[in-house]
């Protein structure tokens, strides 16, 4: 049988989504229903005085107005950090309290203050117009390079400061760096991104009364989570007496990884009035309160030889979380970010040292690639502007820094298991037509336009993660993953995945896994996954684990069922079981050739007793049934590498940037579907281009969302694209059994520093920051029309 | 949205009885609906007039293109008739925001709204056109008052927009990248007497550029214009462009409206 994984299989999940099938979080309706709509603070800092629900109560099919001040009476929790940081003095990280509705103070625009509950949709919004709050506008802190200086928006959280964190070694990197000859500097903006998931958030909330028992339904990238942090730190009910299920969901980007106020709220309120509730973002609420992505301001600095060799690395970074900390928001700009900014280069000396801030800006936390974009963008500007000062070609200085043997061990917290980074960049220099690029310059230059190639190589930290690893950097819990294999008496298969699919493809993906390991058809594969009433457990899906850690508790569930099989194959074949071989679906006695199909074994499992003539095939000591499940806990993280290049063109006249070509090859281990990894990698690319060229995040002084919807706010368009030209390399990951590294991020790693160096490099080496817009790059050539003037 | 009552009158007199301090009509909708939506205007009466079979509808003669009121986008940039007369306009019609856009949205509501950054109030401009109302008939130069201002009054309905047909024409524009609307458009037109160049997006609202137009009736060529530095003082200044920015851009497709004609 030929094997499934490595094959382009169509996927399952086309003929729902592509039919308008897909039944999201929005398209559920409960009977009795009512609509909810949240009162949120227009300031971005401001005292709460009160709030008056009276007239909103009276307003016509209003069932309820609750705020913060029930929420904190019946000691409902709020939203938490995931992950403990701790400072270089060793002091633990200030977090300050997030309320679901703010009761004392409002923190951010678009902060929740109270909520109405209507018999109609409109009902509920006539009736928040009628809450009345009393706010005392305070100054709002928005910029954080300025946050420290600011006055202190969080009672005990001094500067504004969450944590003062460090990885490295300063004394080695001083040292370094005083025996260097050239040291090389960058001062950069990661700008901020709205995640913009195609499906805004949503939450539809079913409270049984005979039962107790709160079933929600809801846009989560990780159910089980919600459920346990929702139990655990919310108190909004017992764990088995909350049912979280996320359906289809539309994207997440990271932005559906965090519990929200509205899961939470709805889900208590619930309760509290005795009726079904429904609430679904419209597309502002979703600009003000999904969490943001990025918000570094950099400054960094490479020591060289003048060969070109790398020498030290030192990065001062100072990163906004916005109003609050959230899940993932204390880990992203520490340990996914600091470790991996020493990129793919042996550096004998490095240190990051990351200042959090508070700012009354909406809360910032993972947003695909989360912390490895900002390291990559940190150490590829930094390598680029190197080759451009010391001379030498951009690939060759990156070719004398690659390690020469895995594992790489890398400077500050990795051990890079596999990889080969010279093939993946010899690759891309060829695919790219690298040596071609000065006669295309000259014609673009002939045509009065400007043409630049920049280049990236990458590696990334994903497979997120080992426990054993992430706990002991903070994490509150573990990051394996787990899966159920249901070999049904008929020969049907459901797999139970703890992960979850929003733009994945797992439907596709995990059977195709399960399919090669049982030796069955596709078609008989299910994949189920985001309730919690169906499968064990699971951590959900971010930073590229799905395949990596669930798709390998699949492939072991699947190995315990073929060893259930072979033992129970061997009592009907009336053999011992050392004697069965099982190949493409059959258990075959090697001695008489005599088989039976995995189907037929299954079939049995369910029908342990004896009955005439046959015999049970249960051996002594087995159960009946045929179920088997799994919980994986990788040895390491896994780490995808590659190097892409993107040439583009500026016109001066006008300042726009065209990408015109781009090339991108990647090393993601054993690629399961190379369809889905290429449309992960287009999206990802997507993205990157979108923060590099297009995407603006812009608060003004007082903290209001200047770009809060799609009139201001540049999402990258098919049209701003060229042809993405793509190509693989090949090295097994030996953290897993499967040799898969993880594919979903990469392409929004890789490529925000790609870009820019191509626009910089177009630019003669100017500086300019992203998004390189149309008017900056345009004043940037004036610029430089200025300086050629003067120095010609 | 708040509540509103719904007219679908038969015929524009019934339409303009309809109107109040507190009606809106509705062609498309592209601008009107939205407004609803986000709470940024309410109705008491919302008087839908699609149904007006004579407000649709394209005529072209020798001098003029007519273009009815609630005549899509889509239909002007697909007309033969208008692509013959005029390319320009179709080619104008053809780059409003996008395909749903252009499916729903109408001339009459695009000049009734006169958003300052809209494509067609720079058509009506260059090409002297004539709008002409349940009414009257008013010149365009006298039409577009301010921004999201024009001179209609109470009960007063664009029934069609006349445009004189020129030598030569055309319109660039610089979109702004999140919603393509006009960063700054240019509509050059070239009549037998007269170089119009009507700018929109630049200003608070659309305006025929005198320096511009005087250089290219007298030279009708891109070297006329080329380089020219533009007075950006009264210019729009936001965070999608500075009024630099757009004053280099408005000479900048000048010329290259002037290079495509």
């Amino acid at each position: 049988m030929a094997s499934l994984v490595g094959s382009r299989v169509e996927r399952k999940e086309d003929g729902r989504f592509l039919q308008g099938k897909g039944r999201y979080t929005a398209d559920i309706n409960i009977a009795n229903q009512t609509y909810a709509i949240f009162v949120r603070s227009p300031h971005a800092r401001a005292k709460i005085k009160s709030v008056d629900t009276s007239k909103a109560l009276k307003s016509s099919g209003v069932v309820g107005v609750l705020t913060g001040k029930e929420i904190a009476e019946d000691k409902i929790g709020g939203l938490i950090a995931g992950w403990a940081i701790r400072s270089e003095d060793g002091s633990e990280m200030k977090v300050p309290a997030n309320p679901p509705l703010a009761k004392d103070i409002a923190n951010f625009v678009g902060e929740p203050i109270a909520v109405v509950f209507a018999e109609t949709l409109d009902e509920a919004k006539e009736g928040a117009e009628k809450v009345k709050v009393d706010y005392k506008v305070l100054k709002a802190v928005v910029d954080p390079a300025d946050a420290m200086k600011s006055e202190a928006i969080h009672d005990g959280v001094d500067k504004n400061l969450c944590y003062d964190w460090l990885l490295g070694d300063r004394k080695a990197v001083d040292e370094a760096f005083a025996k260097a000859d050239k040291i090389i500097k960058v001062d950069l903006i990661n700008n901020r991104l709205v995640p913009n998931a195609m499906e805004p958030r949503a939450c539809v909330v079913d409270y049984n009364t005979a039962s107790e028992e709160i079933t929600l339904y809801t846009t989560s990238q990780n159910p089980h989570l919600s459920r346990l942090v929702m139990s655990a730190f919310g108190g909004v009910a017992p764990e088995n007496k909350l049912r979280v299920v996320a359906p289809d969901v539309g994207g997440g980007f990271g932005s559906k990884i965090n519990v929200y106020n509205e899961e939470i709220v709805c889900s208590w309120a619930s309760k509290k009035i005795e009726r079904p509730i429904k609430w679904v973002a419209e597309r502002t609420e979703s600009f003000l309160t999904d969490t943001h992505g990025r918000d570094h301001v950099t400054h960094a600095e490479l020591a060289v030889s003048n060969d070109g060799k790398f020498l030290g690395f030192k990065n001062e970074t100072i990163a906004n979380l916005g109003a609050y900390a959230r899940v993932f928001g204390t880990v992203t700009p520490t340990y996914l970010f600091g470790p991996c900014a020493t990129g793919v280069y042996t550096i004998p000396a490095a240190y990051s040292n990351v200042k959090a801030v508070y700012t009354n800006t909406a809360p910032v936390d993972a947003y695909r690639g989360a912390g490895r974009p900002e390291a990559t963008y940190t150490i590829e500007r930094l390598v680029e502007k190197a080759a451009m000062e010391l001379g030498i070609d951009k690939t060759e200085i990156r070719m004398k820094n690659f390690p020469s043997e895995f594992p790489f061990k890398q400077t500050l917290v990795h051990t890079v298991d596999s990889g080969d980074y010279v093939a993946g960049l010899e690759k891309a220099k060829q695919m790219a037509d690298y040596a071609g690029f000065e006669a295309r310059r000259k014609k673009s230059e002939a045509n009065g336009k400007l043409r630049g190639i920049g280049v990236s190589s990458y590696f990334e930290a994903c497979g997120i993660a080992p426990s054993a690893a992430v706990m002991s950097l903070g994490c509150g819990v573990g990051l394996w993953e787990s899966a159920e294999v249901r070999f049904n008496p008929t020969g049907q298969i459901s797999v139970f995945t703890g992960a979850h699919s929003h733009g994945q493809s797992h439907d596709t993906t995990f059977a195709q896994i399960a399919a090669d390991e049982l030796g069955v058809p596709m078609e008989n594969v299910d994949v189920v996954h985001g309730d919690t009433d169906k499968g064990t457990f699971g951590m959900g899906t971010y930073g590229s684990r799905s395949l990596t850690v669930g798709g390998i508790a699949i492939v072991n569930a699947c190995k315990k069922i073929v060893a259930k099989g072979k033992r129970v194959a061997a009592k009907m074949l009336e053999v011992n079981e050392d004697e069965i071989e099982f190949k493409d679906g059959e258990f075959v006695a090697l001695k008489s050739n005599k088989k039976k199909t995995i189907g037929e074994v299954a079939f049995a499992c369910y029908l342990p007793g004896q009955r005439d003539e046959m015999k049970s095939p249960i051996p002594e000591g087995d159960e009946p049934g045929l179920i088997e499940s799994s919980f994986f806990d990788p040895a390491n993280f896994s780490f995808p590498a590659g190097s892409h290049i993107c040439e583009v063109e500026i016109d001066p006249d006008t300042g726009n940037v065209k990408v015109e070509k781009y090339t991108a090859v990647d090393d993601f281990g054993r690629i399961v579907n190379p369809m889905i990894v290429e449309g992960q990698v287009h999206g990802g690319i997507a993205q990157g281009i979108g923060q590099a060229l297009h995407e603006n995040t812009q608060y003004d002084e007082t903290g209001q969302l200047m770009t809060a919807s799609y009139m201001d706010y540049t999402m990258p368009r098919a049209d701003n694209f060229p042809e993405f030209n793509l190509g693989f390399t090949c090295t097994h990951a030996t953290s897993n059994p499967l040799g898969v590294k993880g594919c979903g991020e990469a392409g929004a790693i890789a490529s925000p520093p790609t870009v820019m160096n191509a626009v910089i490099d177009a630019l003669g080496g100017q500086e300019i920051s992203m998004p390189a817009t149309a008017e900056k790059v345009w004043k940037a050539c004036k610029t430089m029309k200025k300086s050629n003037a003067k120095a010609a | 949205m708040k509540t509103f009552n719904y007219h679908t009158p038969k015929d524009v007199k019934e339409a303009s009885k309809l109107a109040s301090t507190s009606s809106a009509f509705l062609a498309g909708g592209m601008t009107t609906i939205p407004s609803l939506k986000l709470g940024l205007a309410t109705y008491k009466d919302v008087i839908d007039i699609k149904s007006i079979k004579k407000l649709s509808g394209i005529k072209v003669s020798g001098k003029s293109v007519t273009i009815g009121a609630t005549t899509k986008h889509a239909e002007v940039a697909a007309s033969k008739d208008v692509q013959k007369a005029i390319p320009a306009l179709t080619k104008l019609a053809g780059n409003i925001g996008d395909a749903q856009v252009r499916n729903r949205g109408t001339i009459g509501g695009s000049i009734s709204n006169n958003d300052p950054s809209a494509c067609y109030p720079s058509a009506c401009m260059a090409l002297n056109a004539v709008i002409h109302t349940n009414s009257r008939k008013i010149p365009a130069a006298k039409f577009f008052t301010g921004m999201f201002e024009t001179a209609l009054k109470k009960g007063e309905l664009v029934e069609a927009v006349e445009f004189e047909v020129p030598e030569k024409a055309d319109y660039q524009k610089h979109p702004n990248p999140a919603s393509r609307y006009a960063i700054i458009g240019v509509f050059v037109a070239k009549h037998k007497k007269e170089v119009n160049v009507a700018v929109t997006g630049a200003k608070s609202s659309v305006y025929i550029d005198k320096d511009l137009s005087k250089k290219l009736t007298s030279s009708f060529s891109s070297s006329a214009i080329e380089g020219m530095k533009l007075d950006h003082s009264e210019m729009n200044s936001d965070m999608h462009a500075s009024s630099e920015y757009r004053a280099n851009l408005v000479s900048l497709y000048a010329k290259k409206a002037v290079e495509a004609c």
